[in-house]
């Protein structure tokens, strides 16, 4: 079949360098244009009223406070998950049981719950009077503040680093292994000395993601913080105080500008530093750790990671199942259906939620394809390609909540913008590095060499483009996309920054979750609400997962 | 001092794969020892149940005479050397070639020193700060057998060790190879799939092919009596003549080729009206210009040369349309050309004659 005549004519344009150098100066003008300088235009832009922070006490006593129960909140959590989830993944990818194809699919399911529903869920397992463990105590057991938010980014960071760690477990050569046994090394200091020293990498990524999540993690932390303020909640609670009350644009210009600056220096030292890290190799304690390895002691061990993984991951994470089947029967699920009341202002934001997430995954898939290849074939050199893959991460770490602030003070003052731009150039910001990473990974898996083959035979460019990089990219474009669909759907801090009138669902759930607080929304409606956002989020996880099987 | 018995062993993967079926072996206290096959004939597989890295379904495994079948590999006291040399890669030679020792908490002064014997014995002590991937293949595989040496093991146990080298200098570090074994008076099992490294330098070898032991024997014996049709396939070069007994006697067999031609055979297990395979080495052909006619000789005409330095390799059509490969030395005798008529014998004490596998023999002497 003859190409068309636009394919041929695309294909002819790419021999020319200049056109070439337009469409990865374009990807790149994007990245800085709409990604990274907006938001430090932003703050400068309200520098000036950060002078109200240090004018107040209380307000500076309050705002470091906050600053520092992130970072403190978001360590703790980092340290909690890899010792956590470092025994689980080794129990995941080197067990030989079949129960563990169940137990690696259960590890999964915090990530399909989207995080407002998450935290709800947390909130009424662990810190509800009546519901959950507190049904048989006399009080909550963990009252909302800053346990409960330890209690939830744990259990929503886990299963991001479950995944690192088991994909880097089934990636690792057994030989090394096998090697240090065969020289006389027990089992556990195999692991330690040859096997965690090579996959240091991995360790340090699922580290950083952790961190991430915890640090940027806006609207369960809202529902669960109760009058307990770390950044995040602090940021939330400036934007939206009580109804009177005026928005104190120094405090929350101040504290956006401390968690960008210092999330972003404290991910570009870990990423420099980390590689450098010294991991204890160096002694060995035979005796001792020869004793640690038996059968029971790993089978203890084994069975303390299940069971930490159930009692403080899984169960809490499913426990809104049993308010959301109260809400079908009692009938608020035809009150749902019928838009009555509260529920047709539900079914616009779940249109606009998912409205907001096609216009981003569809903008970020031509805008970042050109950048995964810039950043994969090193095509501007080096160093320009580390620089861009670093900076192409930060939005991934900062506060998203932050991030929104900034994004709303820069594009505001561009008064034609209307509010469901800001919504998608905020969404587009933070689902941007997911994007870009999952491509430049499917791209550099790419060998080289194929292109090459094809440019010998005659092909042009973007014939290669579209012949080789893209069918043999396809499924982590899908899934990519797939995945940068989910996350615009779940997002909710930067969305709470920029919107005035809007509201996307986990917007509108945090709402209705502090609305239930003061008594004006009833706790099946707010079930309801997060069971509909669960539902559709699982289907298209589903859809996730049986691109990557058909990958396999 | 280590001898090395596995008693009936198999090795199933998944119900399904039979990776190595019921074999028996006994491999002598300071005996270099080989375990020669194609791909996939199950030699790592064996080689890895004696090491401890994978358990046997069936049979036993007796390291010095104790059953050693569940104990770990870190307590069987082996040496292994990797096929990838599996170098640790954050680790420099010095820490790689130290680390049996120091994981045994052996004192310092006393690993150290073993260190130091290891790298030196195979000169490398001056490059022990350099990291694995800045050495060459060559340089790699020293480093891996100094490793398995350092840890005090008596059973070293070699998983293709040369087989990631380029040919030269696969070549010279062979024999260095069973110069340190012997020095060191270990016992050693080597797996390969090339037959002249197994050749050159195994006390015995055992050939394999398809989880089972064909043969165990020394390099003359594997080639001047080889048991198993693919045996002489596999070890040297053979020609294989497809036939029936057509008399059997004390001295040996007639045996009728196709197209009707008669030649002798040694004496074998087999009977009258058998259906036969008649081997013989191209090396042991003798080859005269023109035609006799006369039994035990075989007429044929010069298809192709081919000159290989040492020798001359003809491939000569007999008149039964069968071809077979003569090799003669080059600088001995008169040369042929192609087209000329030429007359092949052999004596028949120096061919072997196979019952005709039941398989078909094309099935019999694959390799894959």
């Amino acid at each position: 079949m003859p190409k068309p005549n636009a394919v041929k004519y695309i294909d002819y344009l790419s021999s020319r360098p200049i056109v070439r150098h337009l469409i990865y100066s374009s990807s790149v003008i994007f990245f800085l244009g709409i990604i990274l300088i907006p938001p430090i235009l932003g703050i400068a832009l309200k520098w000036n009223t950060i002078g109200q922070v240090f004018q107040d006490s209380g307000s500076m006593s309050r705002a470091q406070s906050a600053i520092f129960a992130s970072f403190a909140i978001a360590f703790l959590v980092s340290f909690l998950d890899l010792i956590a989830g470092l025994p689980m993944a080794w129990f995941i990818a080197r067990g030989r049981s079949r129960v563990l194809n169940v137990v690696d699919t259960l590890a999964d399911l915090p990530f399909i719950i989207p995080t407002v529903a998450l935290g709800y869920s947390l909130l009424l397992f662990w810190g509800t009077q009546g519901d959950g463990i507190s049904q048989f105590l006399a009080n909550p057991l963990v009252s909302p503040g800053w346990l409960l938010i330890v209690l939830l980014h744990f259990a929503f960071s886990y299963p991001a680093v479950i995944r690192v760690l088991v994909g880097a477990l089934l990636d690792y050569k057994m030989v090394y292994e096998e090697a240090s046994r065969t020289l006389g090394a027990a089992p556990l200091t195999a692991d330690r000395t040859v096997t965690l020293p090579i996959l240091r990498s991995n360790v340090i990524a699922a580290f950083i993601l952790a961190f991430a999540r915890s640090l940027s993690e806006t609207g369960a932390t809202v529902i669960v913080a109760g009058i307990f303020e770390n950044g995040s909640v602090f940021i939330y609670n400036t934007r939206n105080p009580p109804v009177g009350q005026p928005i104190l644009e120094g405090p929350m210009v101040f504290v956006s500008f401390i968690l960008i600056a210092a999330a972003s220096l404290i991910y570009l030292v870990i990423r420099i530093l980390g590689p450098r890290l010294k991991m204890p190799i160096k002694r060995v304690w035979p005796v001792a750790e020869r004793k640690l390895s038996n059968f029971k002691v790993k089978t203890s061990r084994d069975a303390v990671s299940t069971l930490t993984f159930l009692v403080f991951v899984l169960v809490p994470s499913l426990f809104i199942v049993f308010p959301i089947a109260g809400a079908v029967t009692s009938g608020t699920l035809n009150e749902a259906v019928a838009a009555v009341g509260v529920w047709q202002t539900y079914w616009q934001s779940l249109i606009l939620s998912y409205g907001v997430a096609a216009a981003v995954t569809f903008l970020n898939v031509f805008a970042t394809l050109p950048m995964a290849i810039l950043i994969a074939r090193k095509r501007w050199g080096n160093g320009a390609s580390t620089t861009l893959d670093v900076l192409s991460n930060i939005p991934m770490i900062v506060p998203s909540i932050a991030l929104g602030v900034s994004m709303s003070i820069f594009w505001k003052s561009f008064a034609f913008i209307p509010e469901f731009a800001l919504i998608v150039f905020a969404h587009l910001s933070i689902t941007y590095p997911y994007f870009v990473r999952t491509m430049v990974a499917a791209v550099e898996g790419v060998t080289v060499d194929l292109e090459e083959a094809s440019r010998t035979l005659g092909g042009r460019p973007f014939t290669v483009f579209r012949t080789i990089i893209l069918p043999l990219t396809k499924y982590s474009l899908f899934a990519g996309t797939i995945m940068m669909f989910a996350r615009s759907v779940d997002e909710t801090g930067a969305t709470t920054a920029v919107v005035t009138n809007l509201k996307t669902v986990p917007v509108l759930l945090v709402g209705w979750v502090k609305l239930l607080r003061e008594g004006q929304m009833s706790p099946a409606t707010v079930a309801l609400g997060a069971g509909f956002l669960v539902l559709f989020s699982f289907i298209i996880l589903l859809l996730l997962r049986l691109v990557v099987r058909g990958r396999r | 001092m280590p001898e090395v018995k596995v008693v009936n062993a198999t090795k199933r993967f998944d119900q399904k794969i039979v990776a190595v079926d019921d074999v028996s072996l006994q491999v002598h206290d300071k005996e270099y020892f080989s375990l020669l096959g194609p791909s996939g004939c199950g030699k790592t597989t064996l080689l890895r149940m004696i090491a401890g890295l994978i358990e046997p379904s069936e049979g036993e495994i007796y390291i010095d005479n104790k059953i050693v079948n569940k104990l770990p590999p870190e307590d069987r006291g082996i040496g292994f050397v990797f096929q990838t040399y599996a170098l640790f890669p954050h680790m420099d030679v010095w820490d790689n070639v130290t680390y049996g020792p120091k994981v045994k908490a052996w004192e310092e002064s006393k690993s150290e020193t073993v260190g130091r014997e290891m790298l030196e014995m195979v000169h490398l002590y001056e490059r022990k700060d350099a990291l694995p991937h800045e050495l060459s293949g060559g340089m790699m595989q020293r480093v891996a057998l100094s490793r398995a040496l350092a840890a005090g093991a008596k059973l070293l146990l070699l998983d293709e060790p040369l087989g990631a080298l380029d040919a030269k200098i696969r070549f010279e570090l062979r024999y260095e190879l069973r110069r340190l074994v012997k020095d060191l008076g270990l016992t050693a099992i080597h797996v390969t799939h090339d037959q002249g490294e197994a050749m050159a330098i195994s006390d015995r070898i055992a050939v394999m092919k398809k989880g089972r032991i064909l043969q165990v024997g020394t390099s003359r014996e594997l080639y001047t009596n080889p048991q198993h049709v693919f045996v002489a396939n596999f070890i040297g070069e053979n020609n294989f003549l497809e036939g029936h007994v057509a008399e059997k006697s004390d001295g040996g067999v007639q045996i009728e080729l196709r197209g009707g031609l008669m030649v002798s055979g040694s004496d074998t297990s087999v009977k009258e009206g058998d259906r036969v395979v008649l081997a013989v080495r191209p090396e042991t052909f003798t080859i005269e210009k023109g035609h006799r006619k006369k039994t035990d000789l075989l007429l044929g005409v010069v298809e192709r040369v081919r000159y290989e330095g040492t020798n001359i390799r003809y491939e000569v059509r007999l008149t039964n349309e069968d071809v077979v490969v003569v090799v003669r030395p080059s600088l001995m005798e008169e040369w042929f050309t192609t087209g000329d008529k030429v007359t092949i014998s052999f004596p028949s004490a120096k061919s072997y004659v196979f019952p005709y596998p039941s398989r078909g023999l094309r099935e019999e002497l694959a390799v894959e």
